[in-house]
């Protein structure tokens, strides 16, 4: 088991928002968790990664063996979890080549290895630059600064590339993309997916998932996942929309 | 301080001419009407000297011989090649003239030897437009001053090297020093300078130093400050740029370190069509105060004026951002932008910030900001997913909002200098070493004092 969350509470201001999340996701594996707006989804992603906004309530979230909550939002990253983020930050000052190198030395460290030389470092980016088929100029500027939408997206894809990380969550990567960054962005997941690491795809719509086979699906509504299935379940959601949940779950 | 003057007048005087002697007389009786500034003036508010001056202090009217002078002035800057210009305690350091005249016209040295050599231009540039500022530390400076630098650049010369003018405090005593500097650049001309103002040891200091710089028309002036003094010393720095038309100056204000620091800035856009840059940034931490007031005064057409100043505060550290864009009513046209932004890292660091304009002309385009925040705790956040420690993301984070300010300074060897210093500022490392505080572990360097005549 990679991630094991049990009865999850969690909310923000006092307000709770997840109401016992019960999911468990192993190596190998891709969820997609599904559900209308403002049902808890994007606060799953945010505990998970340990944002502090959200204050855990109740529940167990158990990583790699470990305690997932008691570690810190670095650690838990160079632990393997990586947040691809519904809106990406802009970060005027800080050059993508800077941040990465920080990032991917940062998480080297943490498992013993020694930094990587600037020649090797840069041979890495070029290499998943091609993978992900990101623009090489890019790179070249701020974070995310300036980036178009479907850019800051596909620079998230690149990040995760960089970082291979255990598990990957993709906060709605998809939304905002025509069909040509959609596509780019589920080919970099499809080539990044091996039977050691896992991802976890929240999405509103069933379109991501017509690029990337989900091996699970789950419906979040109001703070609970009320049906889980296999990818079938995502396409009877895209015909029947979200209401025949809501009124089961009345 | 009015005593003091009239006891030593015979000394003070000693270098003038008659109308020098006189402009100090005149200084002398403005000041008894300003008096010291005090929190009651209105450009005074956040900034109370009272405790500055309580300290008390020594007054030199001759210069302390000065010992080790290779060890007090090796802090040049790694492949940046200026020719160096030493003042100690308010002296200009010269191992051998005080005064050169190089072949391609430019004179520089010190200013009291100018007053006996250069009566003439003295007169025509000398406390022109900084005695128009009813500032008591200016008239005090004006009564008192003895020596500093003295750079003239003749008409259609341009400097092809920088000249950097190191101003050290070094001594066992609390001193209290006025020096007083003098740039003038001729019609057509260039100069960069790059102005250090450092502090030796933890003694307590004063520093009330006023530079004039005049620009003729067509001139072109690269002006960098770097403050870097120790915590126990007070320095009062009043720069007047007179500009006459068609020049460009771009100056920056640094400053990293020091117990108060006040930069008095006034510009006099006294022609058409100049363009201005003024950037700032200030790195205080401790109970450090830092003060930038800037005050342009846009008394002709076509002229563009900008300000970017920046600043992070931590700490019980405060700052004060105070600009004045004065438009006048026959400067149209005018383009005149001032920004300052503050980054608090504490809940007791803090910052008053003003940025004002006053226009009376109709046609012009002028805008200013000001923004006092955190660290932004989205971007804290996406660098900590991407597995950077805390103190890394607020480094990375910090480092992009200084060098904004940074990345405009044009001599590459100069930027880098400042973007490494600006980074071991952020880590927390004292500058202050126990030898020249821009050392900064760099391997002793001797520097040359003879003016080579071939350099500029």
């Amino acid at each position: 088991m990679l991630l094991s969350i049990k009865n999850l509470k969690a909310g923000i201001n006092g307000k709770e928002i997840l109401k016992g999340i019960n999911l468990e996701v192993n190596r190998g594996e891709v969820h997609a968790i599904m559900g209308p707006n403002g049902t808890g989804k994007s606060t799953l992603a945010s505990v998970i990664s340990g944002r502090d906004m959200f204050e855990v309530l109740d529940g167990e979230v158990r990583y790699k063996d470990k305690n997932l909550l008691k570690l810190s939002v670095e650690e838990r990253a160079r632990e393997g979890i990586f947040l691809g983020f519904q809106y990406p930050v802009e970060i005027p000052g800080v050059s993508m080549t800077n941040f990465m190198r920080t990032a991917v030395n940062e998480v080297r460290k943490y498992h013993g290895l020694d930094p990587l030389t600037g020649g090797d470092f840069l041979r890495l980016m070029e290499e998943k630059k091609k993978l992900v088929e990101i623009e090489s100029n890019l790179t070249n500027r701020s974070v995310n600064e300036g980036f178009s939408g479907g850019e800051k997206k596909k620079n998230e894809i690149f990040q995760m590339a960089m970082l291979e990380p255990t598990l990957a969550i993709l906060d709605e990567t998809d939304s905002g993309l025509d069909i040509d960054a959609l596509r780019i962005v589920a080919q970099g997941v499809n080539k990044l997916r091996t039977k050691d690491n896992a991802f976890v795809l929240i999405t509103h719509y069933q379109r991501l998932l017509d690029y990337i086979v989900p091996d699970f699906v789950h419906v979040l509504y109001e703070g609970r996942i009320v049906k889980s299935g296999t990818k079938e379940l995502a396409l009877e959601l895209e015909e029947r929309g979200y209401d025949w949940i809501k009124k089961e779950n009345e | 301080m009015v005593h003091l003057f009239e006891e030593n007048r015979g000394e003070i005087i000693r270098n003038d001419s008659e109308a020098i002697s006189g402009i100090r007389d005149r200084s002398l009786d403005h000041f008894r009407e300003t008096g010291l500034p005090d929190t009651k003036l209105e450009e005074w508010k956040n900034t109370n000297l009272a405790e500055s001056f309580a300290k008390g202090y020594e007054y030199h009217f001759n210069p302390v011989p000065v010992r080790d002078l290779q060890r007090t002035f090796h802090c040049v800057i790694p492949h940046l090649d200026t020719a160096v210009i030493g003042q100690m305690n308010g002296w200009y350091v010269s191992q051998d003239v005080p005064l050169i005249r190089l072949g391609n016209g430019i004179i520089m040295g010190s200013l009291a030897q100018a007053f006996r050599q250069y009566p003439g231009i003295i007169e025509k540039y000398y406390n022109k437009y900084s005695s128009e500022d009813k500032n008591g530390l200016t008239f005090l400076n004006t009564a008192f001053a003895q020596d500093g630098v003295f750079i003239y650049v003749p008409d259609n010369v341009k400097s092809s090297k920088p000249i950097q003018l190191i101003n050290v405090i070094r001594s066992d005593e609390n001193l209290f020093i006025q020096p007083r500097n003098l740039i003038v650049l001729g019609k057509n001309s260039g100069l960069t300078l790059v102005h250090c103002d450092d502090s030796f040891n933890h003694q307590p200091s004063f520093s009330n130093i006023v530079t004039e710089v005049f620009l003729d028309s067509h001139a072109r002036m690269d002006h960098y400050k770097l403050q870097n003094i120790n915590n126990n010393s007070t320095l009062v720095s009043s720069t007047y740029f007179h500009l006459e038309k068609e020049t460009v100056l771009d100056s920056l204000f640094l400053t990293l370190n020091g117990g108060l620091l006040r930069n008095n800035t006034r510009v006099l856009l006294n022609g058409d069509n100049s363009h201005i840059n003024i950037n700032g940034l200030y790195l205080m931490d401790r109970k450090q105060h830092v003060d930038n007031y800037i005050y342009i005064d846009h008394n002709a057409r076509g002229c563009s004026s900008k300000e970017l100043f920046k600043g992070i505060l931590d700490e019980n550290a405060s700052g004060v951002f105070n600009g004045h864009v004065m438009v006048r009513r026959d400067a149209q046209k005018t383009d005149a932008y001032q920004s300052n932004r503050n980054i608090l890292l504490t809940d007791t660091a803090k910052v008053n910030s003003k940025p004002f304009l006053e226009i009376y002309a109709d046609d012009v385009k002028c805008s200013h900001g000001s923004t006092t925040g955190q660290l932004d705790p989205e971007a804290m956040f996406y660098l900590r997913q991407r597995a950077i420690g805390e103190d890394n993301a607020r480094m990375l984070l910090m480092f992009a909002f200084a060098d904004e300010v940074v990345e405009k300074i044009s001599i590459p060897p100069l930027r880098n200098r400042i973007e490494d210093m600006v980074k071991r500022r952020l880590m927390g490392e004292s500058l202050i070493c126990d030898q020249c505080v821009l050392n900064c572990g760099s391997k002793e360097q001797p520097v040359e004092f003879r003016i080579d005549k071939e350099m500029i």
